[in-house]
């Protein structure tokens, strides 16, 4: 506990903000949650309170409607376990509706000409930017990722999505040699709980560039970024229908991919849900998008730049609590630096801060949900039971309240062991060795998925060889996890396909 | 003078650069449009599907790593080769089989040429907002299942055909079911020419009996095909759905008509865009 004195001392003797947040801070008591040893930090927690109505309602032709039954659930800060909002959920009547609203606005928004789609983007661009703090803390209190990551990667990078795609709207005929492309019509939209504003963005920017109209439902656990969203769009004046955004949890997105007025689903999440929407659309002419699941592998090699390559690891599958489709979680290290890159992981670790997602020093925040956190905890047990060495070397005291995962990694890890093969999606590491850089490729590669990879040498033609003949649709080298609207994201094999993001990814928006 | 007693051809199945009767022992008879038996043909099993696989599987990596100079020289070469058969295929073709394999020849010098330009076109660079050197590239995905119409039983064949190998993928055909002996005849050409055997697995069958197995199998990653019923357009996408193969089938296609049967786009659903990133600062 001297931490959490410590902190605050030097918190009021610190800068004036600190001080008047104290109720912020305290209202979480998260601040023990700052490692001990050589790294303390005074709590800094973020100060903008966005205003979150009690309930909201269903974005349905441009206004906030009721849900036809009037059912309404829970939105859970998941750092606190308090309830934020009551948000509706909408009935397979409700999904009718904001198709039909979709439906009704394709003709005016496909028949608008490419430039003024454009500046509707160009708007919602700026308009995003311009409130990105409100949406940086509303991502955060909802979904429990670390304030420093909603404010400097998901609220950028979904307006800088907005801002590339509305330079698209005028250019389409531009996009694929000797073809002119028309749009598809109603998309239905599915999106996950890990990056609720930006994969939003991923999937509305292109639509709407395109003369699409959607019908969007964010995760159940995080609609507060999506419905404030749609406050934006009536700000920016953006003609009725063409965004609509309905709430729901599983049973609002069946309807929505089993709505026969829907031209083209696009999803992300798991690789169960996406097979099921694949076989639920067999029958129709429905296109479809899959961003699925991956159990993506970073590759290391003993003439890496082994700081550089540890923090590209952290980053890698500790970034947003490792809810990321194409964490890296599988780490093959060859044999000769096994020792070394275990001990720098470990030491590189025990500095990671757990906590207050709201203080913008914590590294790893909230899981996003009590059953995510469950699922995490199954696989760590698995891994324990399976044989692996787990290590444990987080410091940070975990907060009383609310849903809380230390970052861990294994050793010893057989590739047959269900920590190696399954996607976890939680900040759990899987430490593997091999000798030569084939076999380093075949066992990358042994997996149904093939979402992105990582290699670590600096090697140049190695790299490039090694990249070639990885399975995966995105492959950093000498770097991770980085993102950008002019980049295409997508996966091989059973991490989907279709891709998101740069010209392939409109390719997927138009016929 | 007595006429000569023609001698009545068993074709049999194109499997991994051999020509293996079917493990199933059965045949079809081919008639033809005076009714007269022309020729038998394998009706293959899925057994015969899974073994076609396997030789795809296993001979398409190094014609993905061939370079796309050489897999170019290879495809001209298959035209050359078909144009040496050009009278037995159109004979085999019947009505109108001159015109039809003319078209198919050119077809293949088309995509041929498509091979060392496709990635020129649709791959690129990425303008990222930051010091990395961002690049997309397409990749050939492995082996695709590709399902003939029945008509035209040659151009239909070599139109779902030609894309899917060009970037260096294997595929397992299942012919027309109406007239697989053009397809038969094609895969001696392909034999003769410099397509590494398990490229082009040839199956001649029914489709009742095999689109289920096209749909289910776990080691083709992407189906092609044209001319087949809703129903069993449901059932290969219910197969495919287990390992998320990607499906494109071509629905209301004109094949002599170059225009929409060529281009870039019929290579699209047959690669996988791969994205890569590498620091450019120090």
């Amino acid at each position: 506990m001297s931490t959490v004195s410590k902190s605050k001392n030097q918190s009021t003797n610190g800068s004036e903000s600190n001080v008047q947040n104290s109720n912020a801070a305290s209202r979480l008591d998260l601040r023990a949650a700052v490692g001990g040893g050589i790294f303390e930090y005074a709590p800094a927690p973020e100060s903008v309170r966005p205003e979150i109505a009690d309930a909201y309602g269903l974005f349905i032709g441009g206004e906030f409607v009721e849900p036809e039954n009037g059912n309404r659930f829970a939105s859970i800060n998941p750092a606190t376990e308090d309830t934020l909002s009551m948000i509706a959920e909408a009935s397979v009547m409700d999904v009718d509706r904001a198709v039909q609203s979709a439906r009704d606005a394709l003709p005016g928004w496909a028949g608008l000409s490419g430039k003024d789609r454009g500046k509707y983007l160009f708007r919602i661009a700026r308009r995003m930017q311009e409130r990105a703090r409100e949406l940086a803390v509303l991502e955060t209190l909802d979904g429990g990722k670390p304030i420093k990551e909603s404010r400097d990667a998901d609220i950028p990078l979904a307006a800088a999505h907005f801002f590339y795609h509305a330079g698209w709207a005028d250019k389409l005929n531009y996009l694929l040699p000797g073809r002119t492309p028309q749009p598809i019509g109603v998309c239905g939209q599915i999106i996950p709980w890990n990056f609720p504003l930006l994969m939003m963005a991923w999937k509305i920017a292109p639509a709407l560039a395109c003369g699409n109209t959607v019908v969007l439902k964010p995760a159940e656990t995080t609609s507060l970024t999506a419905l404030r969203f749609a406050q934006i769009c009536q700000e920016v004046g953006l003609p009725k229908g063409v965004v609509n955004i309905i709430t729901g949890a599983g049973e609002t997105g069946k309807a929505i991919v089993e709505h026969r007025d829907v031209d083209k689903i696009a999803f992300t999440g798991s690789t169960g849900v996406g097979k099921a929407i694949a076989r639920s659309i067999a029958p129709t002419n429905k296109k479809v998008t899959l961003e699925l699941g991956g159990k993506s592998a970073n590759i290391i090699f003993e003439d890496a730049s082994l700081d550089q390559a540890i923090e590209g690891i952290i980053e890698g599958i500790y970034f947003n609590q490792g809810h990321v489709c194409c964490a890296g979680s599988r780490l093959f290290v060859q044999e000769s630096i096994i020792d070394r890159v275990v001990e720098k992981l470990h030491d590189r670790m025990s500095t990671l801060r757990v906590g207050d997602p709201m203080d913008k020093n914590t590294d790893i925040g909230a899981i996003n949900s009590k059953e995510q956190l469950e699922t995490i905890r199954k696989y760590i047990g698995v891994g324990n039971d399976e044989g692996a060495i787990q290590h444990d070397v987080c410091q940070s005291e975990l907060p009383e309240k609310g849903y809380w995962c230390k970052p861990c990694f294994y050793t010893g890890v057989q590739p047959s062991h269900t920590i190696a093969r399954e996607e976890i999606f939680g900040p759990v590491l899987a430490v593997m060795s091999f000798r030569t850089p084939s076999e380093a490729i075949s066992r990358a590669n042994n997996t149904p998925y093939g979402l992105a990879a990582g290699v670590w040498t600096d090697k140049g033609s190695k790299i490039f060889d090694v990249a070639k003949k990885l399975d995966a649709g995105i492959v950093w080298l000498n770097s991770y996890n980085k993102f950008d609207p002019s980049s295409p994201f997508g996966g091989y094999k059973e991490s989907g396909f279709g891709r998101e993001g740069g010209r392939h990814g409109l390719m997927a928006y138009c016929k | 003078m007595t006429e000569r007693l023609p001698i009545i051809k068993t074709y049999k199945l194109a499997i991994g650069g051999k020509f293996p009767r079917t493990e199933s022992g059965r045949t079809i008879e081919v008639h033809d449009s005076s009714q007269n038996l022309v020729a038998h043909v394998c009706r293959a099993s899925r057994k015969d599907l899974r073994n076609a696989v396997e030789s795809a599987n296993k001979a398409q990596p190094s014609w993905a790593n061939a370079t796309a100079f050489l897999r170019g020289q290879v495809l001209y070469r298959l035209a050359e080769m078909m144009e040496g058969k050009r009278l037995e295929l159109a004979h085999a073709i019947g009505e109108n089989g001159e015109h039809e394999v003319n078209a198919a020849i050119d077809r293949v010098i088309h995509f041929a040429g498509w091979t060392d330009k496709y990635a020129q076109i649709m791959g690129g660079t990425n303008p990222v907002a930051g010091p990395y050197h961002n690049f997309t590239i397409p990749f050939a995905m492995g082996t695709v299942g590709v399902i003939s119409p029945d008509e035209p039983s040659l151009l239909g064949l070599i139109s779902l055909i030609a894309p899917v190998i060009a970037m260096g993928n294997a595929c397992v055909v299942l012919a027309s079911e109406t007239n697989p002996v053009p397809a038969m005849i094609l895969s001696e050409a392909i034999a003769t020419s410099d397509l590494p055997g398990g490229i082009v697995n040839m199956l001649s069958g029914q489709r009742d009996e095999l689109v289920e197995h096209f749909g289910s199998h776990r080691d083709l990653i992407g189906i092609h095909a044209a001319g087949i019923s809703d129903d069993h357009r449901t059932t290969l996408r219910l197969g495919s759905a287990d390992n998320l193969k990607r499906v494109t089938i071509r629905e209301d296609v004109d094949f002599n008509d170059d225009e929409s049967c060529e281009g870039p786009n019929w290579i699209d659903p047959f690669v996988e865009f791969k994205t890569i990133w590498h620091p450019s600062a120090v």
